[in-house]
């Protein structure tokens, strides 16, 4: 008998391990749920992690208004199944009171009003511990974030200052109005999540998987058409079989063309791939060189 | 399936670390386009010649400003036999405290030494962190071998004067791997300029070295972390005992003893969601139930009643001290964490500070300052449940943190008990 596990078992058991540490240590954790891939996945390892009690915590959605209809029906049945009690803060009722405003020109992104909606909901519910689905891998700047990641009283991120995090030892000490972003998966890539997804059997919405679409093309992307999307004058929609990498606001999260109709398909296409998921399908990602590391410093996921 | 091989990698500044990752993630195709392209628009900024693959891991914009690496990067790539997650750690002094906590977790560590100048007192200071914090394996990259003209005379003066100084070291497993990182010889592909050496690339090795055993199969340890109760109709009896194995495989049947109250019971089943298993071992999560009704909460540990780890207030440690707003001193209060329990300490002496270049030790040490490393001893406001560091990273290991700015303040590794 040999004692190894595989490596999304190890992953498994650390995700795990993560979860469990902030249900002991904090008083109101929530989990943040977009309905994209590892936020699903990260629901999975939640209810993994307190088998046979029901996950411990809220989930929170920061709703931009903006969403793929098929992700916001997938979100609230897999909670309903769950069992776990949902949260929205919406952007749209903030623009809509006017606390909000939206950035001017046409299809704008809502990306940058994520933040404050997602600050508000903080102290509105006054969590200590986020946890969120992102990975090491995806970003350079997410490459030396902590597993903890501490939150001053503003949100913010200071990459500088963080503190050392040794062995699987988490260091949860945090004042009143502070938080702690919990990032279990850290340690996952694109494709581990993928292949966890197979492994396990994970549902996911069905636009991750190649559909037909109607799309435009904008800035070397496809962008789905829809009731948020104007199109420019020069602009023509077409059919495309797609599919998407990610899952984000349905104005800037592109599609890619793809025949992967299954998850083996699905696999295979991102193992062969040359270009990483925010690249290729994230115009939020493209503004800058620097743009993660600076929207992070401001309390971004 | 793949197993996992988590690295650290040290170097100073010059000695082209960020290269050696930057090519093995390019020569393993982990690269992406879009990234590559980045890269090179940056490097054409710089104004170098070529892709400059060090910038495809120095992240942060100061970083780059300043050509240095500032903090614990995290990377990853896989190949068809393992997947690796590799802790890019700075060489400069100031960051020993980043060293250490990249080599927390690894299982292996690559120092890179220059050709050119042999073993600096840098590359034995990586040496001898990897030590202490107990890497099992150790690769000595001997990096820009293109610039000695491949000599195999070179690669061996380099080496015998590291395994010189290695023979002060505990380290286990001992490796040393010629290389280019710059031109890629030896890296992922086996190089036509070194004839002379007939060991595996630094890739092979990685895919290869044997980790397995490398984990402690033989002392059960379960720290409990998380105490499930389901009020539910279904799980009405349920009372599970959640946690990560920290050592020995454990099955149902098995005769377990509770710390601190020392009660005695039987493992009835070992549950996971995806149904119970019939044995669990280091790093599984798993939920343990128990044959009779015993109070545990979290902090307690499960271990076999023949074979228990130490349970004391008085601990005698290795310290990393990483902070520099305040000094280590005898007297200073802190808080512990060590596996799920959290208690305090109190400082009652520094018995020496390590020299971490000369290994010398400074019994005339009063504080230990920031990246200064020293043997202590501290008494806890409870008794912890603690083995040696060397026997057992996770029941030997704990962190200390300020009780007024929370932050985390030094790591300690177990030496015993304290007389």
């Amino acid at each position: 008998m040999s004692y190894e596990l595989s490596h999304l078992r190890e992953l498994e058991a650390e995700s795990i391990h993560i979860f469990r540490e902030v249900a002991s240590e904090f008083e109101r954790p929530a989990l943040m749920f977009s309905g994209g891939k590892d936020s699903i996945v990260m629901l999975r390892l939640a209810e993994k992690a307190f088998y046979p009690c029901k996950i411990p915590f809220p989930v929170l959605h920061v709703d931009t208004g903006h969403n793929f209809p098929e992700v916001i029906e997938f979100r609230d049945r897999r909670l309903a199944e769950v069992g776990a009690r949902l949260i929205v803060g919406s952007v749209q009722e903030r623009i809509d009171s006017g606390q909000l405003k939206e950035e001017p020109g046409a299809n704008p992104s809502r990306n940058q009003l994520q933040t404050p909606v997602l600050l508000e909901s903080i102290e509105e519910y006054e969590f200590d511990a986020l946890f969120g689905g992102a990975r090491r891998d995806e970003e350079k700047a997410r490459a030396k974030e902590r597993v903890y990641s501490f939150r001053d009283d503003f949100g913010q991120w200071d990459p500088k200052n963080q503190r050392p995090e040794l062995w699987s030892l988490y260091n949860g000490r945090i004042r009143k109005g502070e938080h702690i972003r919990v990032f279990p998966i850290s340690n996952w890539t694109e494709l581990d999540i993928w292949q966890y997804i197979e492994a396990e059997k994970v549902e996911i919405p069905q636009i991750y998987y190649s559909h037909q679409r109607e799309v435009v093309e904008r800035d070397g992307m496809l962008i789905a058409t829809g009731p948020f999307n104007t199109l420019g004058e020069n602009e023509k929609a077409f059919t495309e079989t797609v599919r998407y990498r990610t899952i984000g606001c349905m104005t800037v999260t592109g599609a890619v063309e793809s025949d992967a109709d299954t998850i083996d398909k699905v696999i295979a296409e991102v193992a062969g791939t040359r270009i990483t998921e925010r690249g290729a399908t994230r115009a939020d990602d493209r503004v800058s060189e620097a743009a993660m590391e600076d929207r992070k410093k401001e309390g971004y996921f | 399936m793949a197993e996992i091989l988590r690295f650290a990698t040290a170097g100073s500044v010059d000695d082209g670390k960020s290269t050696l990752i930057g090519r093995l993630l390019y020569d393993t195709k982990t690269i992406f386009q879009d990234q590559m392209d980045a890269v090179e628009k940056a490097s054409e900024n710089l104004g170098t010649e070529g892709p400059n693959l060090a910038l495809l891991t120095d992240g942060l914009r100061a970083e780059r400003e300043q050509g240095i690496t500032i903090d614990v990067a995290y990377r990853y790539f896989a190949t068809p036999k393992r997947k690796f997650i590799i802790a890019d750690t700075p060489g400069h002094i100031q960051y020993t405290r980043n060293m250490v906590t990249g080599a927390s977790t690894a299982d292996l560590a690559i120092v890179l030494l220059d050709a050119r100048n042999g073993v600096v007192e840098q590359s034995k200071r990586h040496a001898f962190l990897a030590s202490l914090l107990r890497i099992p394996h150790l690769v000595l990259a001997v990096n820009k071998m293109d610039l000695v003209d491949f000599s195999e005379e070179q690669f061996n003066k380099v080496a015998d004067e590291f395994r010189e100084f290695a023979t002060r070291l505990d380290i286990a497993d001992l490796t040393f791997i010629p290389v280019s990182a710059l031109m890629g010889d030896n890296v992922v592909d086996r190089s036509e300029n070194t004839p002379w050496y007939d060991g595996p690339t630094l890739l092979t090795h990685l895919e290869q070295v044997h980790i397995a055993s490398d984990r402690n199969m033989i002392d059960v340890r379960f720290p409990v972390q998380y105490v499930l109760r389901p009020q539910s109709e279904e799980y009405h009896d349920f009372r599970g005992f959640a946690g990560t194995v920290a050592g020995g495989v454990m099955k149902p049947g098995d005769e377990v003893m509770v710390l601190p109250s020392g009660f005695t019971s039987r493992i009835n089943t070992i549950e996971t969601m995806d149904g119970p298993v019939d044995e669990a071992f280091a790093p599984m999560a798993v939920t343990v139930t128990l044959e009779d009704e015993i109070d545990i909460s979290r902090g307690d540990m499960l271990c076999r009643p023949n074979n228990s780890p130490d349970v004391t207030q008085d601990l005698d440690a290795m310290v990393c001290w990483m902070t520099a707003d305040e000094k280590f001193a005898p007297r200073m209060k802190l808080a512990i964490k060590h596996t799920t329990r959290n208690a305090r300490v109190m400082v009652k002496d520094i018995q020496y500070r390590l020299d971490i270049n000369t290994l010398h030790r400074d019994e005339s040490s009063e504080v230990l300052e920031l990246n200064e490393i020293g043997r202590v001893t501290l008494r806890s406001t409870q008794p912890l449940f603690v083995d040696e560091y060397r026997r057992n990273r996770t029941t030997g290991s704990f962190i200390l943190i300020d009780e007024h700015t929370n932050t985390t303040v030094g790591a300690g590794m177990i030496l015993g008990v304290a007389e």
